[in-house]
Parts: structure tokens; C-alpha cells; sequence
């Protein structure tokens, strides 16, 4: 019983010389953990996967019929139309949606508290989020894009400018929309209300940011309302790629407005991180 | 003073009005495994939290392996080992990939597959979180705190819901992390726990310790008044005495006067349990020997 007597403790001691990993390996490792994780829940895969290409199939379908067209002139094919807003509304699905949802599922079941207790940075945490989400939204968006080309004749564009577009897009809408995630993760006050909560929002914005009718058509002043958030601007810049430039007159604009696109994008970027860094909780609300 | 894991002085935590920890002293010295005891809402997760570096303080000093757990980076975490209780995991990840994946955040972590034999979950290695029991969940919890050989060990009420057997060979593991040089704390309910496992125990009461020495001594307990209970013709007699070695000769001499046994002849100091409770205060339960035998 006495403490007085404890043999030395050689088997606990390391070497002083044992450095802690770096930031950026534990990230990676954190990536690919995340990556076989989200592989594996079965119904958020199917969901993130065949969401865009069924809404895809579903409003081409139900517009296109009798092989009408959108817009003046000859008109682009629905299939056409809709593709890009698919792409934006999958990324908005895996970044966003995804990430606030998943991040609000583990804090509600302590394991971002465990996390904390350990010398894992943060930054790593965070890298694999944004490194797993990544991967989710290639995927996801070249398989739509192959489903588009392959099933629906879409025709991707074959221009570089419009594919460095495209790169910036992504990566601005890919961003933003997981910066907001995280910090959207806060809001739900358990892991089970998470879906419940962050569901709605992604389905609303869905509806008027012009990803299942055309923009140009929605009222104006829902048009005003979406554009306040970056769903409808990812969706524009996304058009701007996948349609022909006579489209643009089918914006409320009467163009593509690719700086706006980017400062939306940025802004909420940048707020959403300012915010998201701010409120941030590695533990339940109610957990002091 | 570096013979000390875990030096607390003078702690205070309030939330509003409630002053959930009031001035509290704690000192864990190295190697040992220390036991804080006390009814909820004594302040014992606070406190410990506290130590973990998951809450800060209002006032008082602390010094966790020598450093102030509030200001202390990951190097320090990488000492430190934590289980905590309210860990729900239900992860498509497996036993194997957890555990593997934990010790890549640590410099000289222990071998994965052994720490998952040592928590007896080697045949559920390939299983999935989500499809693990409650007490498979919390061993798995406990291989993730100590995977990174950590030389403190935070068991914040580790064996809640384990059945006997499952909790003696947690104890037997935890006993053998001691024996390795791992301090240990521990916060639990079961006092048969901290009889079992401590080398030393707290009390917390209302934000402060009452009481701290070892399990067999806590409250003056060695020294307390025992109670003799012996069968008579006229039926049971009992007395409490400050020398029950005295009185059962006495008995002997008496009652059994040619080497035989004394009918229903019983000796009982005060459990840990009695003690514990008269320490907390709890109403009823304060078993005042001299009170019993009138």
C-alpha cells in the first residue's frame, strides 16, 4: 500500500528525444480515416452519391419532355440546364450538409471531446475533414458529370478557360460550403436533431437558388433572397461552365458575373471561419 | 516537489452563484493510484476536468506532471492519458483501425494489438464501434487512453456497467499499469473499487476534500472503535471497544474456557462504506457505532 516503494518507472518513460508528429501527417492519417469511415455508412453514401444524379434524371425528365428547351432561339436541353446546378447542389450535399451533420454526430457522442485529450492538433482534425470531404465531392461530382455526358448527351465543355472556371468554383463552393458546415455543426442541440436541422436549410436553398427550376423564372424576390446565400452563385458560376455564353441572358442579370461569384464565395469564407473558430465546441452544450 | 503528478492548491471553479469547486487541496504523488470519492455534484468531474485541461479555473495553482494544465501544449497531452465516461462511440470504425490510428498520434505509443489484448477485446478486434456492447465501448475507451503510454492516467468512473468478472480483470489491468510506474486517478462510485485499486483516497465534499490517506486509514478508520457481537443462552450480546482483542480473551476466557469457540462471535471495524458516508454527511446513513449498540 505504500507509495513510498514504487520500482522506477522505466517502462513509462520514452526516449526525451521522441518528437510528436507533424500536423500535416496526422492530417493525412486523419483523411484517410475519415474517408473509410464515410464509405462504410452505407445510407449517407447512396444519398451523397445518387442524390444529384436522380434529381439530375428526375427534373431533366419532367421539363424535357416532348424535348422542350430552355431559353430563346434554339435553347439548351434541360439535361443541359440542370447539370451544373446538380454539381453545386452535390457539393453543397458533401461539404456542407455532410460535414454539420458528422461533426455535430461526434461532438453528441464524445468522441471530439476524446479527441481533445490527445496530442492530436486541431488543424489535423480539421485537414481530415476537409481532405475526406474533398474527396467525397470529386467523386461525386466526376461521377455526375459522366452520368450527364454518357445518359443524358450532356456536352461538357472542352475549352481550358472554362474548365479553370470550373476549378475555381468548386474549390471556392467546396470551401465555403465546409467552412460553413463546421460552424453550422454548433446549432443542433444533439446529434439525433442534427439531420433535422440541417437538412431543411440545404432543401430550402435547393429550391431557390435555381438548382431544380431556372433561376431567371423564380420570383424576383426570391431570387434576391438566394442571393444571399452561396448555394445560388455556386450554381450561376457552374452554368457559366456547362452552358453556352447566349445563356447568360437567361440570368436576372443578363450576365455570369464571375466577381461576384467569387466575393460572395469568399465572404463566406471568411465568416464563416471568423465564426466557426469562435464557436467551435469539441463538447456537448450541455457539458459545461 | 518532482516526485508529485498532480499538485492542487487552493482550486476554485464557480458557475453563477454555485461554487462548484471551494478551495480544494489535492496532491497525487507518482506511481501511485489515487481515488477521488464523493457524491455527484461534490465536484469531482469538475476538478478533475480542471486537471484534464478541459476547464479553466477561477483561482487557485495547479501543476498536472508539472505544468499548468490551462497553458499546457500537446507535448503535455502526450503524457497524459484520459477515459472519459460520457464517450458514446458508434463509428463505423473497428476496434483495430481506433486504436491503430490513436497511437500514430503519440511518439513511443505502446503496441496497438497488445493494448487491445490487454483490454480483453483481441476476438472483437475487427468489429465495429457501433456494434460493440456498452462495456466493450468503455474498454475500448480505456485502450485509447492509455495506447499513448501515458504517465498519468485520468479513469474518470471507468467500470460503470462492467459485470464482476469484467471488473476484476479491468482491475488486475489497471493494478499492472501501476506496477509499470503509471500514476492514476481515478474518480469512482464503487468503493469496493477504491478499496481494491487505491493506494490513497480523497473525499470531496461540497467542492473540498474532507478527507485523504489510504483506503484502510481514511477517517480514522484503523483506529475507530470496533464492534464485538457474541451469542449468550439469553440470547446475542454486543459491546464496542477501543480493544477487541482484549474483550474476545475475555470472552474466551469465559465462554470457552477449554479452547473452543465462542458462539457467533463477530468483530466489525467500520467499512469503508460507513465511513464514507459519515464523511459525506449522509443523512441516516452517519452508522455511529456507539449509536448501534446503545
Amino acid at each position: 500500500m505504500s507509495t513510498a516503494t514504487r520500482p522506477a518507472a522505466a517502462t513509462t518513460r520514452r526516449p526525451a528525444t521522441a518528437t510528436l508528429p507533424s500536423a500535416l501527417r496526422l492530417g493525412l492519417a486523419r483523411t484517410s480515416l475519415e474517408i473509410r469511415e464515410f464509405f462504410r455508412e452505407r445510407d449517407a453514401v447512396v444519398f451523397v452519391f445518387a442524390y444529384p444524379i436522380i434529381m439530375l434524371a428526375i427534373f431533366a425528365t419532367v421539363f424535357g419532355q416532348d424535348g422542350a428547351r430552355v431559353g430563346p432561339g434554339e435553347g439548351v436541353p434541360f439535361a443541359q440546364y440542370f447539370l451544373p446546378g446538380m454539381v453545386a447542389t452535390g457539393v453543397l450535399l458533401s461539404s456542407f450538409q455532410n460535414l454539420a451533420i458528422s461533426i455535430s454526430v461526434e461532438r453528441d457522442e464524445g468522441r471530439l471531446k476524446r479527441l481533445r485529450a490527445t496530442p492530436m492538433p486541431a488543424s489535423a482534425y480539421f485537414l481530415g475533414k476537409v481532405g475526406s470531404m474533398l474527396v467525397t465531392c470529386v467523386v461525386q461530382t466526376a461521377l455526375l458529370l459522366a452520368v450527364g455526358a454518357v445518359l443524358f448527351d450532356v456536352t461538357l465543355p472542352d475549352d481550358p478557360g472554362r474548365w479553370w472556371t470550373f476549378a475555381w468554383v468548386f474549390a471556392l463552393g467546396t470551401g465555403s460550403g465546409a467552412i460553413c458546415g463546421v460552424a453550422f455543426s454548433s446549432i443542433p442541440r444533439s446529434g439525433r436533431s442534427a439531420s433535422a436541422v440541417v437538412i431543411p436549410v440545404a432543401i430550402v436553398l435547393q429550391f431557390i437558388s435555381g438548382v431544380f427550376f431556372t433561376f431567371g423564372d423564380l420570383p424576383a424576390w426570391m431570387q434576391q433572397v438566394a442571393s444571399l446565400f452561396p448555394l445560388k452563385w455556386m450554381a450561376q458560376g457552374m452554368r457559366s461552365v456547362f452552358l453556352p455564353d447566349a445563356a447568360a441572358a437567361l440570368e436576372p442579370s443578363g450576365s455570369w458575373q464571375h466577381g461576384a461569384t467569387a466575393a460572395v464565395l469568399v465572404a463566406y469564407l471568411v465568416v464563416g471561419l471568423v465564426v466557426g473558430v469562435r464557436t467551435f465546441r469539441w463538447r456537448r452544450r450541455d457539458d459545461g | 516537489m518532482s516526485t508529485l503528478a498532480v499538485r492542487v492548491t487552493g482550486l476554485h471553479k464557480h458557475y453563477g452563484p454555485k461554487r462548484a469547486v471551494d478551495g480544494l487541496d489535492l496532491e497525487v504523488e507518482q506511481g501511485e493510484i489515487f481515488a477521488v470519492l464523493g457524491p455527484n455534484g461534490a465536484g469531482k468531474t469538475t476538478t478533475v476536468e480542471i486537471l484534464e485541461g478541459f476547464r479553466r479555473r477561477d483561482a487557485g495553482e495547479v501543476s498536472v506532471l508539472g505544468e499548468d494544465p490551462q497553458r499546457a501544449g500537446r507535448a503535455w497531452r502526450s503524457r497524459i492519458g484520459v477515459v472519459l465516461q460520457d464517450v458514446d462511440d458508434h463509428a463505423e470504425l473497428s476496434v483495430h483501425e481506433l486504436v491503430h490510428h490513436f497511437a500514430r498520434y503519440y511518439p513511443g505509443a505502446r503496441d496497438a494489438d497488445e493494448v487491445i489484448a490487454a483490454v480483453g477485446l483481441t476476438e472483437k478486434a475487427r468489429t465495429r464501434t457501433r456494434q460493440l456492447s456498452g462495456g466493450q465501448r468503455r474498454r475500448l475507451d480505456v485502450a485509447l487512453g492509455i495506447v499513448g503510454r501515458p504517465e498519468l492516467l485520468f479513469l474518470d468512473e471507468p467500470t460503470t456497467g462492467f459485470d464482476p468478472e469484467a471488473r476484476r480483470s479491468f482491475w488486475d489491468l489497471v493494478a499492472g499499469l501501476r506496477d509499470e510506474g503509471t500514476t492514476i486517478l481515478l474518480t469512482t462510485h464503487y468503493l469496493d473499487e477504491a478499496e481494491h485499486l487505491a493506494d490513497r483516497c480523497a473525499v470531496v465534499r461540497d467542492g473540498r476534500v474532507v478527507a485523504m490517506d489510504a483506503p484502510a486509514r481514511l477517517g480514522g478508520r484503523a483506529s475507530r472503535h470496533a464492534l464485538v457481537r457474541w451469542q449468550t443462552p439469553e440470547g446475542p450480546r454486543e459491546e464496542v471497544t477501543e480493544a477487541p482483542t482484549a474483550l474476545v480473551a475475555r470472552l474466551a476466557a469465559a465462554l470457552a474456557p477449554d479452547g473452543g469457540e465462542v458462539p457467533g462471535l463477530e468483530v466489525r471495524r467500520p467499512t469503508l462504506e460507513d465511513v464514507y458516508l459519515s464523511l459525506i454527511g449522509e443523512q441516516g446513513a452517519d452508522i455511529d457505532l456507539e449509536e448501534v449498540s446503545r
